[in-house]
């Protein structure tokens, strides 16, 4: 998991196997890769969330005219660790009246929802942690799971605000999955596979996006929206409107344990932006133009990882653009246009890609 | 037939080592802000935040309505949408016939919206 900047990482995760086993028995070996395997995926996740906050302060910062955080480090780029740091020290308050073993086990679901979503995604050439047949599916099902999360913990909180926003947050967040689900149908369709690894692979001659043109870029549009509204961002983000709600679900959550939902947060906009990236903009295939020899080769030279990386956070400035451009919807208004909009839009979407694959019109 | 993840392991072995991380990075951070963190106590504290107000009556209480009707109409989609993905992964082997019965399954649930649209159970009221 070290070797994110060497492009041939299927050959290095296979030098590492082989040298495992040939130093030790093989179930030993299996139990060091787990680990290798575990400590990676925490400190990849760890950093990412530690750089998304910063990330994201710094644009909106931007966008509003302002500098941003600039003290701790350069440019602040150390901001985002002594706020993890001051979050550990904070006290975590024991309340009254709540459901303890409900209110404790929330911020395990929320992250570990995030995390299985996080393990699911190619991050580079052979470097993918699970690779289902079902892997996109599979990221589907996981991600659901943290709306039990957010449910439990504004149920469990004992608090109006807190039961308020979980379930805004509940309706808003099924609701759109349908959009995102419907949405990675129709590009499942088209490509004819649901594993993830397979999918990139299709996209080798040309991204989604492109070849399969109106239906792609139809689906990319409402896939953006309803992950927005799917992370409770941007003008989505009336689960935990401020100036109504207090902070919606996690009113009672203090010092770390607040810390999860923010980190969720923050990794789930990660994940929707990845899977947007796999299923329209080619995953971790380079940039490639047909003919253009010289320019494909020098794109093939930047390793899959960053390809994959700068693609996902590209895709979160636009999200983090939303967010600080359109005011907030009201609860009907979120609701009319998943149900009224996107999902007529999407099923008309659907069967528009079934047309197309069938006449060919694709490249 | 077992599909194989990073270094040859299990894709199941791998999503439970992707599970317990989570659970581990959460029990981890607990941990370690227990043994730094302050602790004090204060009988006023442990009460919910409501802004200062003083709480009334139980919060884990009845709910609108109007969320549970959604929760209804997403899982009737979202049974659909299940059912959809096998038929995507092998739409061109399965051809017309496949399109066909498709369609009839497609335009029922399309009339179950349209009757969920008239019956106005997807006004927010």
């Amino acid at each position: 998991m070290n070797n994110y900047t060497i492009d041939n990482s299927q050959s290095l995760t296979q030098w590492i196997d082989q040298l495992l086993n040939s130093c030790m028995p093989s179930w030993l070996a299996t139990t060091v890769e787990c680990l290798l395997v575990g400590v990676g995926l925490l400190l990849v996740y760890a950093l990412l969330a530690l750089f998304y906050i910063l990330y994201e302060r710094k644009i909106c910062a931007y966008f509003q005219c302002r500098l941003g955080p600039n003290r701790v480090g350069p440019w602040g780029l150390f901001q985002s660790m002594a706020d993890a740091v001051k979050m550990l020290i904070k006290e975590l308050i024991s309340l009254n009246h709540i459901d303890k073993f409900l209110f404790a086990l929330a911020p395990y679901l929320v992250i570990i929802a995030s995390m299985l979503c996080f393990a699911v995604l190619p991050w580079g050439n052979g470097l993918q942690i699970i690779d289902f047949n079902i892997g996109i599916f599979f990221l589907i099902a996981c991600s659901s799971i943290g709306v039990l999360g957010i449910l439990l913990a504004g149920w469990s909180s004992n608090n109006k605000f807190t039961l308020i926003g979980a379930l805004r947050s509940g309706a808003q967040m099924v609701s759109y999955e349908l959009s995102v689900g419907l949405s990675i149908l129709t590009m499942v369709a088209f490509a004819g596979t649901m594993d993830v690894g397979k999918i990139v692979e299709a996209q080798a001659d040309g991204w989604f996006i492109f070849t399969a043109h109106v239906p792609a870029i139809i689906a990319f549009v409402i896939y953006m929206i309803a992950g927005t509204a799917e992370t409770n961002r941007g003008p989505f983000d009336l689960p935990e409107a401020e100036s109504e709600l207090t902070a919606g679900y996690h009113t009672e959550y203090s010092g770390i344990h607040f810390g999860f939902f923010y980190l969720a947060e923050y990794l789930n906009l990660f994940v929707v932006s990845g899977v947007a990236t796999l299923m329209f903009f080619g995953g971790w295939m380079p940039f490639r133009i047909e003919g253009w020899d010289g320019f494909n080769e020098i794109m093939g030279y930047i390793p899959s990882v960053v390809w994959f990386l700068m693609k996902a956070f590209v895709l979160s400035f636009v999200i983090i653009w939303f967010k600080w451009t359109y005011p907030r919807l009201r609860i009907d208004q979120l609701l009319s246009l998943e149900w009224k909009y996107l999902l007529p839009i999407n099923l008309v979407n659907l069967v528009l890609m079934v047309v197309i694959i069938f006449a060919g019109w694709h490249f | 037939m077992i599909s194989l993840g990073i270094f040859g392991i299990d894709n199941a072995v791998m999503a439970i080592v992707a599970l317990l991380t989570g659970a581990a990075l959460v029990a981890l951070a607990l941990w370690l802000a227990g043994l730094i963190s302050p602790r004090s106590f204060n009988p006023q504290k442990g009460e919910a935040y409501e802004c200062g107000i003083p709480t009334r009556g139980v919060s884990m209480t009845r709910f609108h309505v109007g969320y549970y009707l959604f929760a209804i109409l997403f899982l009737m989609f979202d049974v659909e949408t299940v059912f959809l993905f096998p038929w995507a992964v092998c739409l061109r082997a399965l051809g017309g016939a496949g399109v066909a019965a498709v369609a009839v399954f497609f335009a029922i649930l399309v009339l179950g919206l349209v009757y969920a649209w008239r019956k106005g159970a997807l006004e927010w009221k």
